[in-house]
């Protein structure tokens, strides 16, 4: 039997209206937090409010470089992709934001620890327009079974 | 503010460079919004000058939910009005409300001239007074695009509110443009910045602001976003085909103001209609932040460059059934793509739509009518055909000549200079809204504390009447409880779109989640509290209520409820007056 993980996907953000709910719902339920800049997902217009939206967020990489290059092993690579965050373990060292290619990690100026999604789905459940969802992929050690 | 007992004030001194904070307990009595704003231009005005002397303030300010919970998404705006002299009030959605709730302001006034072109850069740690000279005369769009360009500041969502060309130059139905798509758009807050040296305001949202309970918090939040984004919902209408889905039945019913209100249908309705701009024109839907609804409709229409030769742009508009009426069917124009265009040369020069679509219809009837001459306005403005309609909007924003520079101040002021008073479609000094549908839109505008639709949903109190014929005294008590209601749900400043997701229950439920317990008799409190200050503002400004003037057209044109007559709508005037007296003379 394989087991399924689920990860984050933004595949239908040509359908994004620009509303931030994802952003709003994601630093509340997250980071108990009404401040968007706690959300572990960006939404970006490229090019001011008549150009495209663009979101920044977790990949979901199999090989994670920000779990690479983190000295404590607080950031671990996930089932499914991504990382998970021990923040216990963390120093706020930022190393693992510089090392995101497409700077899907924030960080938190109160707490001093990285902004990580966890790939929960809140911010698919409240987008109004089906831009986001949350997809089952196999695990990548049963699927090589 | 959230979580305090105080309201958090940004006073910005433009004459001398200098801000001030005022954490003020006494404001939370009007619980914020409009009721807040009105008590700080009631103490910040001087009724003893010009609206447009530079001491005169801009007082923006937010509610106590604001982007807290869906649809929250307003900013008021007031200010001394320079199309009416009196009081000026007018909402925008798009980023404000969030970031100034999220740089820590319930509240922000502006006042004094400064020096020069300026532009003021605010966040939760810093007010800096920018050099805007380099984008002094450009439109709303170049500035918007500038400043986001080249502004640095901290990381965090950011808000560009800022004026075109018609601003600059006064024209007393300037408009302010906030984040590209939404505005401050009535009543000429445009102008007030323009005459302040004020080009542009950001705002970045950059605080960190932790949720008290976040169990109770969350649970209404959930609650009303599930409520707001219920497929055939409240609110559907305004995300599927938008406002703009107004136009054919309002025209069936004969309602819709056409050719200057020569007629109240438009016999091209279905060309014109939401649908129709919908199958061929939309490209796109928005939201403002915090709205998972998402009611702005983007439409597209191809510019040929003149005289090149298949040479064409692409230009994307927002389009609403107010725009539409506008600069659509009074002017009778019937293709969507020069509608198109009409809103976008009215967007870039930075003017209010309805009120430059208005002044229009006068212009064009006057010209036909002989009252001024080509010589004097320049193009041939003629119902039906855009292409002078075009330029005139140009030359009213640039001031052209001295018969725009009349233009330019309104409908009331050039009908008065000119003649045509009666076909002059104003109420009150502001013109009127697209809505023909009876004494309610009509004395809805009227007696509205902004002489704005809005104010009491006139158009709405006549649409609901199933019997025939009106009674007076009814008529004015429903525009006087509605007026009332909206000062309490203007002070949260929740989108109006909204007013059925947010009944006082839901309110109550939302405001005692972040520890606002307040009782349903508080909250009529503070509507009759916020009401009685607009009425004090009014007087002071000398606002006369016997002194209000129809122009004729309102009861040649029938409407659709019939014919109106001028004693009838007398009548209601009298009983609305008679029930304000309880309010005037509160506190």
């Amino acid at each position: 039997m394989i087991h399924l993980a689920k990860v984050l996907k933004a595949n239908q953000l040509n359908k994004c209206i620009g509303c931030f709910t994802c952003m709003l719902v994601c630093a509340g339920i997250n980071r108990r937090n009404h401040s968007i800049r706690k959300s572990c997902i960006s939404m970006k217009t490229s090019g001011g409010m008549s150009g495209r939206f663009v979101s920044v967020v977790c990949q979901a990489c199999r090989d994670p470089q920000c779990a690479g290059v983190c000295p404590s092993d607080a950031l671990k690579p996930r089932k499914g992709g991504g990382v998970t965050l021990d923040k216990s373990k963390c120093i706020g060292c930022r190393r693992c934001e510089a090392a995101c290619l497409v700077s899907a990690i924030g960080y938190d100026e109160e707490e001093r620890k990285p902004l990580v999604c966890h790939h929960c789905g809140m911010c698919a459940r409240y987008c109004p327009h089906g831009c986001l969802e949350l997809v089952d992929v196999p695990d990548e050690e049963e699927v090589a079974v | 503010m959230i979580y305090a007992d105080y309201i958090r004030v940004l006073h910005i001194e433009l004459d001398k460079g200098k801000i001030s904070i005022a954490q003020r307990e006494d404001l939370t009595q009007y619980l914020g919004g409009v009721g807040v704003a009105s008590k700080l231009l009631e103490e910040y005005m001087h009724p003893e000058l010009e609206p447009l002397a530079p001491e005169q303030p801009i007082v923006f300010a937010i509610g106590a939910l604001s982007s807290v919970y869906p649809v929250i998404t307003k900013t008021v705006a007031m200010f001394i009005s320079p199309l009416t002299g009196e009081l000026g009030e007018t909402y925008a959605g798009g980023r404000l409300a969030m970031t100034m709730f999220q740089a820590g302001f319930d509240a922000i006034v502006i006042t004094g001239r400064a020096k020069g072109p300026t532009y003021v850069a605010i966040n939760a740690n810093d007010v800096a007074f920018k050099n805007a000279g380099a984008i002094w005369g450009t439109g709303n769009d170049s500035a918007g695009q500038i400043i986001r360009d080249s502004e640095k500041g901290p990381s965090g969502k950011r808000s560009i509110v800022r004026i075109g060309t018609a601003g600059e130059n006064l024209v007393s139905y300037a408009c302010v443009n906030v984040d590209r798509y939404r505005h401050f758009g009535r009543l000429g807050l445009g102008a007030v910045f323009g005459s302040k040296y004020l080009k542009a305001m950001s705002v970045i949202g950059n605080r960190d602001m932790p949720i008290e309970n976040f169990q109770e918090y969350f649970k209404v939040y959930r609650e009303i976003y599930d409520k707001a984004t219920a497929q055939g919902g409240a609110m559907a209408k305004y995300h599927d085909t938008g406002t703009a889905i107004n136009i054919e039945p309002l025209s069936k019913m004969g309602g819709l103001p056409t050719l200057n209100l020569r007629q109240g249908s438009f016999e091209d309705a279905d060309k014109v209609s939401g649908d129709a701009f919908a199958k061929n024109q939309l490209v796109r839907k928005m939201a403002c932040t915090g709205c998972p609804v998402g009611c702005i409709h983007i439409g597209q229409f191809r510019r040929e460059f003149a005289d090149e030769g298949y040479e064409y742009e692409a230009v994307s508009v927002g389009y609403d059934y107010e725009l539409i009426y506008a600069l659509g069917t009074f002017l009778g124009i019937s293709d969507p793509e020069k509608i198109l265009e009409l809103i976008d040369e009215v967007e870039t020069a930075g003017l209010d739509a309805m009120s430059a679509g208005v002044a229009l219809g006068w212009a064009a009837e006057a010209l036909e009518k002989g009252l001024v001459t080509e010589e004097e306005t320049l193009a041939p403005l003629k119902f039906g055909e855009p292409e002078g309609f075009l330029k005139a909007i140009r030359y009213i924003a640039e001031g052209k000549n001295e018969f725009y520079l009349h233009l330019g101040k309104g409908v009331r002021h050039v009908s008065l200079k000119y003649g045509g008073y009666d076909f002059g479609m104003q109420i009150a000094g502001n013109e009127m809204a697209g809505y023909h549908t009876g004494y309610g839109s009509l004395i809805g505008a009227a007696v509205g504390a902004r002489h704005s639709h809005l104010c009491n949903g006139g158009y709405s109190v006549d649409q609901g009447m199933k019997e025939p014929g009106v009674d007076p005294d009814a008529m004015a008590k429903s525009l006087l409880d509605e007026e009332v209601e909206r000062c309490m749900l203007n002070s949260l400043v929740i989108c109006l779109f909204a007013r059925k997701v947010y009944d006082r229950e839901t309110v109550l439920k939302a405001m005692k989640a972040i520890g606002m317990d307040m009782t349903d008799e508080e909250l009529s409190a503070v509507a009759k509290r916020n009401y009685a200050t607009k009425l004090r503002i009014k007087k002071a400004l000398g606002f006369d209520w016997e002194g209000i003037k129809l122009p004729k057209r309102y009861f040649e044109t029938p409407s659709a409820r019939g014919q109106l007559d001028e004693a009838t709508a007398e009548e209601i005037l009298s009983r609305y007056r008679a029930r304000m007296a309880e309010y005037q003379a509160a506190e």
